[in-house]
């Protein structure tokens, strides 16, 4: 199987043709470096939108009282927000890294399935421009929060929620059109000799999280639908009125919504697991037991959906079970992070930008676990859920977790991308501001939340208010610090006088995507390397 | 680096110091009943074992960011895997976990023992108000939001306890076990009042059972902790807990309510009630202006329906529209205050003197409004 293909390919990239010119590049590509450029800066742009509403939250946040927009816009807000960093910037990026590298990694020449490759990306912005068009349509936009639980999205939903749950779907097609790529490419396309106890962490997690959105995203599709048929066709899967039940939507989002914060970690773990051995001149300690304990992450992730359903209700003996079950995915998250210390220690180390990254996610992912670790606890949970609290843990995760590692990957490989070396002083000052802004930002959340505040109020009572200007403060801090980010990737991109960087641009780098020219040509490894 | 680190921690801790000297709570309320205590013991010992590991955890990560430097010459080891080392740490925090999840079992066991209750309360959530129904004492009640548009929107002063007071708050006796059962009307609400160390989803087409066990009189404040549309935020909780008897006198006084007057009111009499009850009924939504808040929630000011047949308008109100925000006010205002508030409605904003153009009626009596609720039933 993998030989036919692999042959194919050789076949129709016999021509070594280079890029097209102009937008037809763009749009008909199926070389993987372009579309997980396509990928990256999509997600990159989402990051912008997504950010400015979360400016938009925290400058409303300020102070007790209106500030500047009314709740309903502010619901609106919060839902976009939810909604474009989850599905618009975390998992398109994580799928631009994984189209750029995983073929440089494993010594294939392109992604197994390129014209599926082109579709997964190109259905994206037309999902996002639906989404968007539902801010202005005539009824109200889209206002139930990122997890649109029923009925306040069936019933009580605007009549934009339609175009909500199209777009939902053609998202769904997307990641799954991509998962498979993915899985099918580290299956068929490895180089000779490139056994499964080879492939880069990288692979490996996006092998398990390829898994993960194949399984999860259908259910997605199907609790969206079932949303639809309640609306139009007269079914009742979440009213109650009609012997449904709307707690059977928190059932089913949630087991995809689960295993969907893995899909958004899992490549991050990855993207770390990479870095730190790279600078600190050391290989990754415990490599094998990084594979199973993200193996065991997964599986765990698929059987513990409900610890977000603590306070609907629950049986004591499901509460049990599900607090036992979140609890033991401590264990494996655990040693990745002991592994990662492990691999530090006695190494001999540098602080670039990547690995400063990379050690600003190994800390604050590590305090978003502990929190996590402290939600997982049922009857504490009763006074967490919903506050302020979750708020916090879950920035914790996968701002200073997803998108930290996302953001050390671009300066890590952005060199063998773009043949240029960014400034590593704009690249310190980007990380310095972005630690400090993510901490004013979020910190202060456990505080309020832990006093009693909810999550998703417009305006609060009085003794919230100086942890929120806080936060409020830090935001601003953080998104001026993504600006750096901005004027470094432009300049990567569209500097023309390209310095001469080695293949191995990191004295402690290691891998098959160093081994090839800086920049990466447009075609590699068009025949196998030969691993021994 | 490390200067940065040390500046920053100083920062925060500066930061917190301050903040804790203007005595703003940073942490989980003990509270008043024994779960509020039992949770709160529970969080801080999940708390103190995240700092024992995270102490150990940065500690050896710290020491090796500074020992193990290579502009310090450090050379780095070769080695890459330990057996024993990673089964060591599997099995220390599997224990550790053990130790914490046998605390939180107990006293989640505590938490579901409803048993043995001395009172019954049925709390309903409304878009956006809570009901509360004293199912063996006859007495019922909703419970809405006091805070004015006013102190909302900056024109007034914020009071002590804006957006956490109600007209009328839930009361119970201390010492006595409560059972709550939760439930909700429209949309998914939750019942949270950290003191009492209790949240609770309030689901439509559900009831689920909790229970508090008040140990100190005082009055005690929670928000809704569910996203349950445009005004989540406005749907505060306030429990009163006091000494049995004062709890047996307000049953009292509040049980024997004399039955509602259809008498004719004079129509200023009308217009005086109207407005206050307008601004704590309507005006979350419609706002004081009249002008409402579109699209969601459409204006009153020149409205089809307040400057429409005036049968229509009351029927309106009593029925409201299923699956929007506009409720059916039939069972959660009564004839005096529904006659007052759709009079005002059709005298404001300019309304008056369309309805007087097209010769609509603009006072509404409250026997007007029973005859509507009869043709209603019919
Ligand atoms: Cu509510």
């Amino acid at each position: 199987m993998s030989e036919t293909l692999a042959h194919q390919h050789e076949a129709h990239d016999d021509h070594h043709h280079g890029p097209e010119h102009g937008i037809k590049r763009w749009l008909f590509t199926t070389n993987h470096k372009d579309i997980g450029t396509l990928y990256l800066f999509f997600s990159f742009i989402m990051l912008f939108i997504g950010g400015a509403m979360a400016l938009i939250i925290r400058v409303e946040l300020f102070e007790p009282g209106r500030v500047i927009i009314n709740p309903e816009f502010f619901n609106q807000m919060t839902t976009m927000h939810g909604l474009i960093m989850v599905f618009g910037v975390i998992m398109p990026a994580m799928a631009g890294l994984a189209n750029w590298l995983i073929p440089m990694m494993i010594g294939a020449p392109d992604m197994a399935l390129p014209r599926l490759n082109n579709w997964s990306f190109w259905l994206l912005p037309f999902a996002f421009a639906l989404l968007f068009s539902t801010m202005f349509m005539s009824g109200p936009g889209l206002a139930f929060g990122w997890t649109f639980y029923a009925p306040l999205s069936t019933t009580y939903g605007p009549p934009s929620t339609d175009f909500f749950i199209f777009s939902i779907h053609m998202m769904g097609a997307s990641s799954i059109m991509a998962a498979l790529n993915i899985v099918v490419t580290i299956f068929n396309m490895r180089a000779p000799g490139m056994t499964w106890f080879k492939l880069p962490m990288f692979v490996w997690s996006w092998l398990v999280t390829g898994f993960l959105l194949l399984a999860v995203m259908p259910v997605l599709a199907g609790c969206v639908t079932m949303m639809l048929m309640d609306r139009h066709f007269h079914t009742s899967f979440f009213s109650a009125a009609g012997g449904g039940d709307p707690l059977l939507f928190q059932h089913v989002f949630w087991f995809f919504g689960h295993p969907e914060v893995y899909i958004l970690i899992l490549p991050g773990f990855g993207v770390i697991s990479d870095i730190i051995p790279t600078f600190s001149r050391k290989p990754l300690f415990g490599y094998r037991f990084m594979v199973y304990a993200t193996i065991i992450i997964a599986i765990l992730g698929f059987i513990v959906w409900m610890h977000h359903m603590f306070t609907t209700g629950a049986p004591i003996a499901a509460q049990l079970y599900f607090m036992y079950a979140t609890m033991l995915i401590a264990v494996p998250t655990g040693i990745k992070v002991f592994n990662w210390v492990a691999t530090i220690y006695k190494g001999s180390l540098t602080f670039e930008t990547p690995m400063l990254f990379a050690l600003g996610f190994l800390f604050m992912f590590t305090i978003g676990g502990f929190s996590g670790l402290m939600l997982g606890l049922v009857p504490a949970d009763y006074q967490y859920r919903d506050s302020y609290f979750v708020v916090a843990h879950f920035h914790y995760v996968l701002v200073s977790g997803s998108l930290f590692a996302i953001i050390a990957a671009v300066y890590f490989w952005l060199p063998k991308w773009t043949g240029h070396m960014y400034s590593e002083t704009i690249g310190q000052i980007h990380f310095w501001l972005s630690v400090i802004g993510m901490n004013l930002t979020f910190f202060p959340m456990h505080f309020i939340g832990l006093a009693g505040m909810p999550r998703r109020i417009p305006d609060y009572p009085l003794q919230f208010t100086d942890f929120n200007q806080i936060a409020t403060v830090g935001s601003f801090i953080f998104g001026i610090a993504q600006l750096f980010f901005l004027y470094i990737i432009l300049k990567s991109c569209f500097t023309k006088s390209k310095q001469h960087l080695p293949d191995k641009v990191w004295e402690g780098a290691h891998g098959l995507e160093w081994t090839i020219p800086t920049p990466a040509p447009y075609h590699t490894f068009e025949t196998a390397p030969i691993i021994k | 680096m490390q200067h940065c680190i040390i500046r920053f921690i100083i920062f925060c801790f500066c930061l917190i110091a301050t903040t804790v000297w203007g005595a703003v709570p940073l942490n989980m309320p003990v509270g008043v009943t024994p779960i509020s205590q039992d949770v709160y013991d529970l969080h801080m010992a999940g708390f103190y074992v995240c700092c024992v590991i995270g102490i150990i955890v940065f500690g050896v990560l710290i020491y090796s960011l500074v020992k193990y430097r290579k502009s310090k010459g450090a050379k780095a080891a070769h080695f890459h895997e330990h057996l024993g080392i990673e089964i060591i740490w599997t099995t220390i925090p599997f224990l550790i976990l053990v130790g914490l999840a046998i605390p939180a079992t107990l006293v989640l066991a505590k938490i579901h023992n409803t048993s043995e209750s001395a009172l019954t309360i049925k709390v309903t959530g409304y878009q956006w108000k809570w009901k509360y129904e004293y199912l063996d004492q006859g007495i019922r009640f909703f419970s809405t939001l006091t805070t004015s548009l006013d102190q909302i929107n900056g024109k007034m002063p914020k009071n002590e306890w804006y957006l956490l007071e109600v007209d009328n708050p839930m009361v119970v006796p201390v010492n006595t076990k409560v059972n709550l059962l939760i439930t909700a009307d429209d949309v998914i609400h939750s019942w949270w009042v950290p003191d009492l160390g209790i949240k609770q989803d309030a689901i439509p087409g559900y009831i689920n059972e909790n229970w508090i066990f008040v140990t100190q009189p005082g009055v005690y404040r929670g928000q809704c902790g569910e996203l349950c549309g445009a005004n989540h935020a406005f749907m505060p909780i306030v429990v009163k807990a006091v000494p049995q008897e004062e709890f047996n006198q307000w049953v009292i006084s509040n049980r024997n309510m004399a039955p509602i007057s259809l008498a004719p009111m004079k129509e200023s009499e009308l217009l005086a009630l109207g407005k206050t009850e307008y601004e704590k009924n309507c005006a979350m939504c419609h706002q004081n202006t009249g002008l409402g808040l579109p699209p969601t929630f459409p204006p009153l000011k020149k409205s089809r329906v307040t400057t429409g047949p005036v049968n229509a308008d009351v029927s309106f109100v009593l029925t409201g529209v299923p699956g929007t925000a506009m409720q059916a006010f039939a069972d959660q205002l009564d004839d005096r205050t529904l006659a007052a508030i759709i009079t005002y409605t059709r005298q404001s904003w300019g309304n008056d003197e369309i309805n007087k153009r097209h010769n609509q009626p603009t006072v509404v009596q409250p026997l007007d409004v029973e005859n509507a609720r009869q043709s209603n039933k019919k």
